[in-house]
C-alpha cells in the first residue's frame, strides 16, 4: 500500500515494527515502532510516559515527511 | 468422429509472404487459406482441428494504427467465429510481438475466445499478454519455427478440446505468473529432507518457491511546511468502528474501509481491531496505539501540522495478498491525491 | 534417549459404559469424561461427539487436535508443566491410540479457528479427516477474560487426551516404533562421515491465541532452546495458538512432528540428526534479531552441516525465517526452508512478505488464499456460522444450502509448514 500511495507523489511514512520487511518491500520513509500488537504505544509504561513516547514517535514520523530522502531511510 | 475445431491464424507481412520491411506498412487483410506458418501448424493439428484462414498485417501499420487494425481484425474474427486464435510465433521480433500480444489481449477480453501465441522469453509483447493468453516459449529467431509449431499446436489442441494444461515446463509455455496449489506425491517434510540431502551431497535440487522480487518507487518530495500540511492516517492494523460495519475480513482482506474522524479526538472509545494476526488486547484497550489519531489531533491543535485529514483509512494486513494491497493503495492514494492530502502516516502491525 | 511409541490401531470410536479399547474399538464413557473436565470451574458446558472418516460431518470452529496417549514406562505422563507434574520427557514407553484424535471446538475470542471436513472435497485438504475424532464442544462460564478462556479450552483438550489415552494402558500395541539417539559425542563417533543436521522449528509467540508452550513455558519468554527430538515426540511441546488454521502446528502435529519423524528415518543412514531447536517468532524487531542470532549461534556451536527450518504462520514470521536462513547460509551451513504462500486468491501476488537471495531451497505448503468450495454437510459439529469471522472465511462464505466457500486459511493443517500435509504450489 505504501508504494502505491507514494506513486501519486504524496510522501508517506511507514510506521512499522518489522522494518526489515518495510525495507525489503520498498518503503522509502520508515519509522520503527514498538511491537506488532501495539506499534505506537507501550502498555508496559505508566500512562504519562507512554503518552510522551507516543507523541515523540508521531512527531518523528511527521518530521520524516518533511525530510527529503533519496533511498529507503530509517528515522530512528 | 467429433467435429474439427476451427483455428484462425494471425501473421505479419513477412510470415504472410507479402514482403519484408518495405511492406511493413500494409493494412490488415484476411485470406481464407493457410499462409506461411499456418500451413505447418495446420498439419501439426493432425486432423483434429483446422486452420480456416489467415489474417495478415504489416508490423508498422499495426503499431502505428492500433485501433483501426484491431477493429478490422476483431471483426474478421467475430464473423468467422473460430474456437481459438493463434498469433505468431513472433520469436524475438518486437513489433511483431507487440501485435501478437495486443491482438491476443483484445480477442480474449472482447470476444472471449482463447488465444495461443509463441514468443522468445524477452519479447516485449510477452508482458502484455502472458497472463491472459498462453504463450509458447520459442527460440529468438525464426530458425526455431519447426520446433515451435508442434508445441503451439499441442497447446491449441488441448485448449480447444477443453483439456487441462499441465505445468508450463511440461507443455512448453511461458508461466502466466499464477501460483496454484496442488498436491505433491510426498509430504512436505519428506520433500524438505530430500532437498537437504541433495544440497549436502552437492546434487541438483529445485526450490519450490523462488524468492519474490519487489519493485521500488522513487521517494516523493518532502513536505515543505508541516504547519500548513494536511496529514492522513492509514493503517493495516484492522482498526474499525465497533461492530465492523463494512465487514472487513480478519485476514486476507478483500477490501478497505474509510471513516469520518473529523469530529473525534481519538479512535479510543468507538474503535476496535478485527486483525486476526496478533493479540488484540492492547490494541483494543487503546486503539490509538495502532493508529495514533489522538496525537495527530493534538499536533493539529498545537499547529505542528495544518490539519489531520477528515477520513481515516483502514484494512487488515495479515495474509492479505500483495495484489490486494496494491489495489487498496492505488484506490486510497487516488482519493488522498484528489482531496489534496500532503502527507500520509501508514501504521502496520 | 530411547522412546518406544507403541501404536494401538483404532478403527472406531463408540460411546459406552466404560472407557476402554477392545479389538481396535475405543469406547468412551461420555458422562465420566464430561464430569472429569468439569472439575475446572471455568467450564460451563461440554458437548461430546464423534466424527469418523467418510461421514458427511463438518467440524467448526476447531481450536486444537491432540493425540490420546498414555505413558506406561518412564517419567512424565501427559503434558508435564501444563496438565501434569514436571518431568523429563523423551524416554520410556508410550501407548498411543493411533488413528484417534481429540478435537476441541467452541468460539474463542479470536478469528482463527478452523474447519475439518470428514468426507469428500474437504477431506483431502486436511490430515484430520483420516482420524477418528472425539470432538469436545466447550462453553466456558460467562465473563472469563480472553486469556483465561483460551487457557481453559486448551487445558480441557489436553486433559481429555490424557483421560481417553489411559484406556490404552494395558492393550497390546499393533506396532512398536523405537526412537533412539544418544549424545552428540556418541552419535558422531558412530557416524563420523555422515553430515550433521539440526531441525529449527519456529513457533508463533505473539500473545493471546498466538503462543506455543514448551514444558508449560510460554515460548514468548524463551531464548531459542535445544531439545532432544524424543522430547517433542513425547509431549513436551503443545499448541496454545490459533493462528490461521491452515499452518498452525496443532498439539497432535507436535506429538507427530513430520520433520522430526522424516529426519529420524534417515538418522544413521544418510545423516546424523542432532536435535531440535525451538525458536520463538516474536513481535519486536529487537526480539527477532536476538532470536535469529541466537538460533544461528546454536547451530554453529553444534557444528552442523545442514538445517531444516520450519515456519509457523505467515506475514511477519517470514522475516524471521529468512533472517535465520541468511545467517546460516553466510556461515556455510546449508538450509532448507518450509513455508507457505500468500499469493492471493488468483495466485498472482508475491508469495512472501519478505525476500532474501540466500533462500535457494524452499519447500512450499501451498497458497493459504487458495479458495475451496466444500459441499453441505449432513451434520455440523460446533457452529457453521463461525466461518463468517474466522481467518480465511468471510461474511457470506456459508451459502444457504450449507455449502462453504473459504480459503485454505480456514482448513486445519492444509498448508502445514512442518510439511505434515501434501500440498505445494506450482507456477502456472
Amino acid at each position: 500500500m505504501v508504494k502505491e500511495i507514494e506513486r501519486y507523489g504524496i510522501p508517506i511514512v511507514h510506521m512499522a515494527t518489522i522494518t526489515t520487511i518495510s525495507e525489503s518491500v520498498g518503503a522509502n520513509r520508515i519509522v520503527p515502532t514498538i511491537a506488532i500488537p501495539h506499534p505506537v504505544g507501550n502498555p508496559d509504561l505508566p500512562a504519562d510516559e507512554e503518552l510522551e513516547l507516543r507523541r515523540r514517535m508521531v512527531r518523528k514520523a511527521l518530521d520524516a515527511l518533511g525530510t527529503e530522502v533519496k533511498e529507503p531511510t530509517q528515522f530512528e | 468422429m467429433a467435429e474439427k475445431f476451427k483455428v484462425l491464424y494471425y501473421v505479419n507481412q513477412f510470415f504472410g509472404q507479402i514482403g519484408g520491411e518495405d511492406k511493413a506498412g500494409m493494412e490488415p487483410m484476411y485470406k481464407e487459406e493457410t499462409v506461411g506458418p499456418a500451413m505447418g501448424f495446420n498439419s501439426s493439428l493432425k486432423g483434429e482441428g483446422e486452420v480456416i484462414g489467415t489474417l495478415i498485417c504489416g508490423d508498422n501499420y499495426f503499431n502505428e494504427n492500433k485501433e483501426e487494425a484491431l477493429e478490422y481484425i476483431l471483426k474478421v474474427i467475430k464473423d468467422n467465429n473460430p474456437d481459438i486464435v493463434v498469433t505468431g510465433p513472433a520469436f524475438n521480433a518486437g513489433r511483431y510481438g507487440m501485435a501478437c500480444a495486443e491482438i491476443a489481449k483484445a480477442v480474449v477480453k472482447e470476444l472471449n475466445i482463447p488465444v495461443v501465441s509463441g514468443m522468445y522469453i524477452e519479447n516485449p509483447g510477452l508482458d502484455v499478454c502472458k497472463d491472459i493468453a498462453i504463450v509458447a516459449e520459442t527460440s529468438d529467431s525464426a530458425a526455431g519455427m519447426r520446433k515451435a509449431l508442434p508445441v503451439m499446436a499441442n497447446l491449441v489442441r488441448k485448449i480447444a478440446k477443453g483439456e487441462e494444461l499441465g505445468l508450463p515446463e511440461e507443455e512448453g509455455y511461458i508461466p502466466q505468473g499464477k501460483r496454484l496449489t496442488v498436491f505433491a506425491e510426498k509430504r512436505g517434510s519428506q520433500r524438505a529432507v530430500e532437498m537437504l540431502l541433495a544440497r549436502l551431497n552437492d546434487e541438483e535440487f529445485q526450490t519450490e518457491l523462488p524468492m519474490p522480487v519487489f519493485d521500488t518507487v522513487d521517494p516523493a518530495p518532502a513536505i515543505k511546511d508541516l504547519s500548513k500540511a494536511t496529514i492522513a492516517l492509514v493503517t493495516s492494523g484492522g482498526m474499525v468502528p465497533l461492530g465492523n460495519p463494512d465487514r472487513i475480513q480478519s485476514a486476507s482482506a478483500q477490501k478497505w474501509g474509510k471513516y469520518d474522524v473529523s469530529g473525534r479526538d481519538a479512535l479510543t472509545g468507538e474503535y476496535c481491531t478485527i486483525h486476526g494476526g496478533f493479540d488484540p488486547v492492547y490494541a483494543n484497550e487503546l486503539p490509538d496505539r495502532v493508529a495514533p489519531l489522538d496525537i495527530l489531533k493534538e499536533l493539529e491543535k498545537e499547529g505542528y501540522i495544518g490539519k489531520a485529514f477528515e477520513y481515516f483509512y483502514t484494512t487488515t494486513g495479515t495474509g492479505t495478498s500483495v495484489g490486494n494491497s496494491v489495489k487498496f493503495g492505488t484506490e486510497i492514494g487516488k482519493e488522498l491525491k484528489e482531496a489534496g492530502v500532503d502527507g500520509v502516516i501508514l501504521t502496520s502491525t | 534417549m530411547k522412546l518406544e511409541l507403541r501404536r494401538i490401531h483404532i478403527k472406531d470410536i463408540q460411546f459406552g459404559k466404560t472407557t476402554k479399547v477392545k479389538d481396535g474399538v475405543l469406547t468412551v464413557n461420555k458422562e465420566e469424561l464430561i464430569n472429569k473436565l468439569k472439575d475446572d470451574e471455568r467450564i460451563k458446558d461440554i458437548k461430546v461427539d464423534v466424527a469418523r472418516p467418510g461421514e458427511k460431518v463438518r467440524i467448526i470452529p476447531v481450536k486444537d487436535v491432540i493425540e490420546p496417549r498414555v505413558k506406561i514406562e518412564g517419567s512424565g505422563n501427559g503434558f508435564p508443566g501444563v496438565s501434569t507434574k514436571m518431568a523429563q520427557l523423551g524416554e520410556g514407553k508410550v501407548n498411543i491410540l493411533y488413528g484417534a484424535a481429540i478435537v476441541t471446538v467452541g468460539d474463542i475470542v479470536g478469528f482463527q479457528e478452523g474447519v475439518i471436513d470428514m468426507w469428500g472435497e474437504g477431506a483431502k485438504w486436511t490430515p484430520f479427516s483420516k482420524t477418528y475424532n472425539l470432538v469436545l464442544d466447550i462453553t466456558p462460564v460467562e465473563g472469563l477474560d480472553p486469556h483465561s478462556h483460551e487457557a481453559t479450552v486448551r487445558l480441557a483438550g489436553l486433559k481429555a487426551a490424557e483421560f481417553v489415552g489411559k484406556a490404552g494402558r494395558n492393550v497390546e500395541p499393533n506396532e512398536v516404533l523405537t526412537y533412539e539417539i544418544g549424545s552428540h559425542a556418541e552419535e558422531t563417533k558412530k557416524y563420523p562421515n555422515l553430515p550433521k543436521v539440526l531441525y529449527v522449528e519456529m513457533l508463533i509467540s505473539q500473545g493471546l491465541l498466538h503462543d506455543g508452550y514448551i514444558y508449560g513455558v510460554n515460548s514468548q519468554k524463551i531464548l531459542p532452546t535445544l531439545l532432544h527430538p524424543n522430547e517433542e515426540l513425547d509431549g513436551a511441546v503443545i499448541s496454545g495458538n490459533c493462528v490461521a488454521a491452515c499452518d498452525k502446528i496443532t498439539t497432535y502435529q507436535h506429538q507427530n512432528n513430520s520433520v522430526i519423524l522424516d529426519l529420524y528415518a534417515q538418522h544413521g543412514k544418510t545423516l546424523n540428526f542432532m536435535g531440535v531447536i525451538l525458536a520463538p517468532e516474536l513481535t519486536t524487531l529487537e526480539g527477532k534479531f536476538r532470536t535469529c542470532d541466537y538460533t544461528a549461534k546454536l547451530c554453529k556451536m553444534i557444528g552442523v552441516d545442514g538445517v531444516i527450518i520450519s515456519e509457523e504462520g505467515y506475514g511477519n514470521p517470514d522475516s524471521d525465517l529468512l533472517m535465520i536462513c541468511k545467517r546460516l547460509e553466510n556461515a556455510g551451513i546449508k538450509t532448507v526452508l518450509i513455508t507457505d504462500e500468500c499469493s492471493g486468491r488468483d495466485g498472482k501476488s508475491q508469495p512472501l512478505a519478505d525476500t532474501a537471495k540466500e533462500a535457494v531451497a524452499v519447500v512450499s505448503g501451498g497458497n493459504v488464499s487458495h479458495v475451496v468450495t466444500l459441499p453441505p454437510a449432513d451434520k455440523v459439529i460446533g457452529n457453521a456460522e463461525a466461518i463468517a469471522t474466522l481467518a480465511g472465511g468471510w461474511d457470506g462464505a456459508l451459502l444457504e444450502d450449507g455449502t462453504l466457500m473459504c480459503e485454505l486459511n480456514a482448513v486445519i493443517g492444509a498448508t502445514s509448514e512442518i510439511g505434515y500435509h501434501y500440498c505445494t504450489a506450482k507456477l502456472y
